[in-house]
Order: structure tokens, then C-alpha cells, then sequence
């Protein structure tokens, strides 16, 4: 047991956080949500339910979605981590989800947003031409408690096309 | 527009619900009261002793039961010992005609298998249903068996498919069951110092079909209120040889009754088959009441879900 006074165990991890490279030390129980947020400022990460099931806490974690919060921050040592404020082009343009999430109002409060952007970047990498099902399919994993998702099934499809188009492939 | 800054948000302490994990705490923020050591060893033998120096010590694969119990605080272990950097764990070869899947494989990378998918669908549509692709993309079939939740989806296809669990330990290697890993909500028979290594799926005979069906109240990230698995063999005039039915969330664990793949062997798993097997998986249903199900409500579901695992699997073994 921990007794008072003592410090919690913690370890030393290397994270690359959107193209940038930390190594800090972190408590072994700390999850890579709450890393993401308190030691490296990268509060775009949102925390709902903090046990799976809400998705906003959903970052990319080699490419891959997964649930900032849970992952402990131990468990991605080594991996290339991409949040929210990881999409725009470093010259401050939006990527084509965010421009088409402004667009069609895809969000009121914002709060699911984060998890949502990062889950569809994943999403129309795999799949780049989905149908308007495999959209809300792919959207199941997030809970928004505002928009009704109507905007966020548009906003992706647009964003479909927007990205299609801009890696050269010609749209139907 | 109502703008909504989550700076703050998630940081107070809030109940945790259990739905996922069956462990019934409503405990806050796990801030710890233990000091949790945690490794990530390269072999399966330094892993093996790490877990024996250690009686408090947890097997760490995905994380997505483990890190749910350790923030509700059901769980205090002193060390974790993370299995995903030892290679032959996150490996997926082939096996005497069969796969061998290590326990750290994740559903995403066992559904991105063609050549396992296309000999195991009904295990790998069992995988594809637990949580979303978030959860998908690190949540392991060693990690869904060790937590020992009676609704674990994978479990039921994996006994259905026979699959045997490769385990080491402090005393070596030994092969079981997989149906015989969890003993009840959140036990396992794994000993002292043992984790699953790897699980054996054997070669498939020719016209063999497999499938796994579950009811839940929603189409997504909800658990089974009742699972059904089915694998059976087809002879060339299309009778049943051999069959293995599983059902999850009814009993304490998965159970495989031998009434319910008896209804099937040597028949044509025609109309009158599949009534006898609904009939003999309700009998064999034992399952709670709760707020997710009745009960009379689930011996029945549990009948019809295993009839329409069986007629899906049925097509599957006819190639369809
Ligand atoms: C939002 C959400 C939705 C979910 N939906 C479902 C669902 O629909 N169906 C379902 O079945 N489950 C569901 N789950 C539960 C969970 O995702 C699965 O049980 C998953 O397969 C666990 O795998 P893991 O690798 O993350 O396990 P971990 O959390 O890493 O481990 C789970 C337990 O098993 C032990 N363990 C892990 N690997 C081994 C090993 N190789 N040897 C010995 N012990 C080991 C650990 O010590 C721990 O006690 C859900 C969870 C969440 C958070
Ligand atoms: S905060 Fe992680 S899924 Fe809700
Ligand atoms: S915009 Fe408020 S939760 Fe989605």
C-alpha cells in the first residue's frame, strides 16, 4: 500500500502526440486520457463516461481508434498518438470532417466532438465511400446528446467526398 | 450555439455504471489507494514469473474490463504485467491445418484475417459484437474468456468451434477447453502464476459451418441478455455428423449442452431438428432475472436464438 506521503509508482514513457515527441514520466495508473489532458495540455480529448461507452475520450493510437480513457498512458508507450487538435494542417487549415462538421451543424456543445472526428478519421481511411448505413454504423461507438446525428451523417458524407476528391480519386 | 468548453469535465468523481463487467460497484474515480507496479515483458517466460512473484499481479492485455474494474476500484492490483509486446501472444499462424491465435490478438486483427474469417465467421461475427471498433481495436478473445462475464460473446462461438486454450504457467504448458477456463462471474481455473497463452483452433472437416447470434435490447454496445453459438458438420447427403451448441449469459458461464447438439447429430437439420434443439436449449437455459430480461423471457429467447444460429450455420456448412 501506498502509505502517506509516498509517491505513487510511475514510469517513463515516450509518446508521439501529433507528430511531436514527449518523454515525461508518468503514474502507472494514469490513463492516456487523463495524460493526454493534464500533463500534455491536450484538453480537445474529452472525458464523459469514463468507462467505455461514450466515445468522446476517443483518440488514434497507431492509426487506430481506441478509448483514451480506457488505455493507460504506460500502455502507449512508443505508439504515435493523434488527437483532435492533431487534424487541422499545420498551416491551420481544417481537415475536410471539421470543415464539413461546420458546415452542417454537426455540433452543439461540441462535447462529443473530438471523439467523433477521430473515430471517422479512421473510418474513411478504410472505408472512403461508405453508404449513409455503414455512416451511422460506424457512429455507434459515439453518443451525442444534442444533434439528433442527423448533421454528423451528412457532415461525414460530405467529408467522404471532399477527401475522395482531394486524394485524386474521381467521385461518382 | 451554445459553446461548451470540456476542460473540467470528467475530472469529478462520478458513479461508474457496471453494465459491461458484471462487477456491481458503484464506486468513484479509482485514484488507487495500491501502488500498481507495471511491466511489459518480451517472453512468455518473464511474463509467467512476474505473474507467479505476485499473488495481487493481473494479466493486462486490451485493458478494456481491466482498466473499467481498476477505476471502479473492484480491483487493487500491485503489478500489472502488460502481454502485448511479447510477439508470439500478438501472433496469428497456422497450426496443423488449424489457426493458432495468440491471446493478445485483438478482434480487429482477427476480423482483418481473411483466411480466419472465411473458416471461422461465427467466431469472428462473435468478436466484431463486443463494444464498437474503439473497443474492437484493443479488446483481446484471452482477455473476453479470463474476465469470466457469463455474456462474454466470444466465448460461446469458441467452444462451439471447439477450441482449446494453450495455458503456461510456473509448472510449463498445458491445454484445455476453453469451456472449462471460467468457472463463474469473474473466476477462471487458471492457477497461480498461469495466463493463457494462446488458443488452438484445430483443422475445420470438409462442410462445416459455424455462427454466433445474441439478443440485446439495442442494436450496439449493449452485452447479451442471451448468446448462441453453433458449429455443425454435414455429411455429402447433407446429414448432420457432428455439432457443438453453446449458450452464454444463461448460467454462470457458457454453457455447451449435449442435449441441444444431440437434437442436431444425424439429422437433416430440417424443421423438426431445429424445434427439438430450441426445446433442448431453453431446458437447458438457468438464468437470472434482472433488469435486462426476465428470467421466463430469456429460457425462450434462448430457444430461438439458438435455432437461428444453427440455420445460419447450416447455410454456412452448405457453402452458402
Ligand atoms: C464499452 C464496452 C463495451 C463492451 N461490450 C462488450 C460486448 O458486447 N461483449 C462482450 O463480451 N464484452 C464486451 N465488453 C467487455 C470487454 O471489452 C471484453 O471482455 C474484451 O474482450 C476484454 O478483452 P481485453 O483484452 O480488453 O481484456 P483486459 O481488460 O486486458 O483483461 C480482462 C481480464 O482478463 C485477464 N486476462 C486478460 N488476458 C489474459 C490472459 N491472456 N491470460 C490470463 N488472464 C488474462 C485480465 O487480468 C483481466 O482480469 C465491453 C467493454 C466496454 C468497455
Ligand atoms: S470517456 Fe472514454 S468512452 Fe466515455
Ligand atoms: S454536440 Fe453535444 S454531445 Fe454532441
Amino acid at each position: 500500500m501506498t502509505g502517506v506521503g509516498e509517491l505513487p509508482e510511475t514510469r517513463s514513457v515516450t509518446l508521439s502526440v501529433n507528430g511531436e515527441r514527449h518523454e515525461i514520466d508518468v503514474e502507472t495508473r494514469m490513463t492516456l486520457a487523463d495524460c493526454l489532458r493534464r500533463k500534455l495540455g491536450k484538453t480537445g480529448t474529452h472525458l464523459g463516461c469514463e468507462h467505455g461507452v461514450c466515445g468522446a475520450c476517443t483518440v488514434l493510437v497507431d492509426g487506430r481508434s481506441a478509448r483514451g480513457c480506457l488505455m493507460l498512458a504506460v500502455q502507449a508507450n512508443g505508439a504515435e498518438i493523434t488527437t483532435v487538435e492533431g487534424l487541422a494542417s499545420r498551416g491551420g487549415e481544417w481537415h475536410p470532417l471539421q470543415q464539413a462538421f461546420h458546415e452542417h451543424h454537426a455540433l452543439q456543445c461540441g462535447f462529443c466532438t473530438a471523439g467523433i472526428l477521430t473515430s471517422m478519421v479512421e473510418f474513411l481511411g478504410e472505408n472512403p465511400d461508405p453508404t449513409e448505413d455503414e455512416v451511422r454504423e460506424a457512429l455507434s461507438g459515439n453518443i451525442c446528446r444534442c444533434t439528433g446525428y442527423q448533421g454528423i451523417v451528412r457532415a461525414v458524407l460530405d467529408a467522404a467526398g471532399r477527401l475522395r476528391a482531394r486524394n485524386g480519386a474521381i467521385a461518382p | 450555439m451554445t459553446t461548451f468548453r470540456g476542460a473540467n469535465c470528467g475530472l469529478g468523481a462520478k458513479p461508474v455504471c457496471s453494465v459491461f463487467t458484471d462487477t456491481g460497484s458503484n464506486a468513484t474515480e479509482g485514484s488507487g489507494g495500491v501502488e500498481m507496479r507495471y511491466e511489459a515483458p518480451e517472453t512468455m517466460k518473464a511474463a509467467v514469473a512476474l505473474l507467479a512473484s505476485d499473488e495481487h499481479g493481473r494479466v493486462l492485455a486490451g485493458g478494456t474490463d481491466l482498466l473499467v474494474q481498476l477505476r471502479a476500484d473492484t480491483i487493487e492490483p500491485s503489478l500489472v504485467v502488460d502481454i502485448k509486446k511479447i510477439d508470439e501472444m500478438c501472433a496469428i499462424t497456422r497450426e496443423n491445418g488449424g489457426f493458432r491465435i495468440g491471446a493478445a490478438v485483438t478482434g480487429a486483427e482477427l476480423g482483418e484475417h481473411e483466411a480466419f474469417k472465411s473458416v471461422w465467421p461465427g467466431v469472428v461475427e462473435a468478436l466484431e459484437l463486443i463494444g464498437s471498433t474503439q473497443i474492437q481495436g484493443r479488446a483481446t478473445m484471452g482477455g473476453n474468456l479470463c474476465n469470466a462475464s457469463p455474456a462474454a460473446d466470444s466465448v460461446p462461438a469458441m467452444i462451439a468451434a471447439g477450441a482449446i486454450a494453450t495455458i503456461e504457467g510456473p509448472d510449463g504448458r498445458r491445454d484445455v477447453p476453453v469451456g472449462e477456463v471460467a468457472t463463474g462471474p469473474g473466476r477462471t481455473s487458471l492457477r497461480a502464476g498461469e495466463l493463457v497463452a494462446s488458443f488452438l483452433f484445430p483443422e475445420q472437416a470438409p462442410r462445416t459451418g459455424d455462427a454466433y447470434l445474441r439478443f440485446i435490447p439495442r442494436t450496439e454496445m449493449d452485452i447479451a441478455v442471451v448468446g448462441a453459438g453453433v458449429c455443425l458438420t454435414l455429411d455429402d447427403s447433407d446429414v448432420c455428423v457432428a455439432a457443438k451448441v453453446s449458450l452464454g449469459a444463461v448460467a454462470a458461464r457458457a454453457l455447451a449442452p449435449e442435449a441441444a447438439a444431440k437434437a442436431l447429430i444425424g439429422t437433416p437439420v430440417d424443421d423438426a431438428a431445429l424445434a427439438e434443439l430450441s426445446r433442448a436449449a431453453s431446458a437447458a437455459a438457468q438464468p437470472i432475472d434482472d433488469k435486462r430480461g426476465t428470467r421466463e423471457f430469456r429460457i425462450q429467447v434462448t430457444g430461438v436464438m439458438a435455432r437461428r444460429a444453427a440455420e445460419t450455420a447450416l447455410a454456412r456448412a452448405k457453402g452458402a
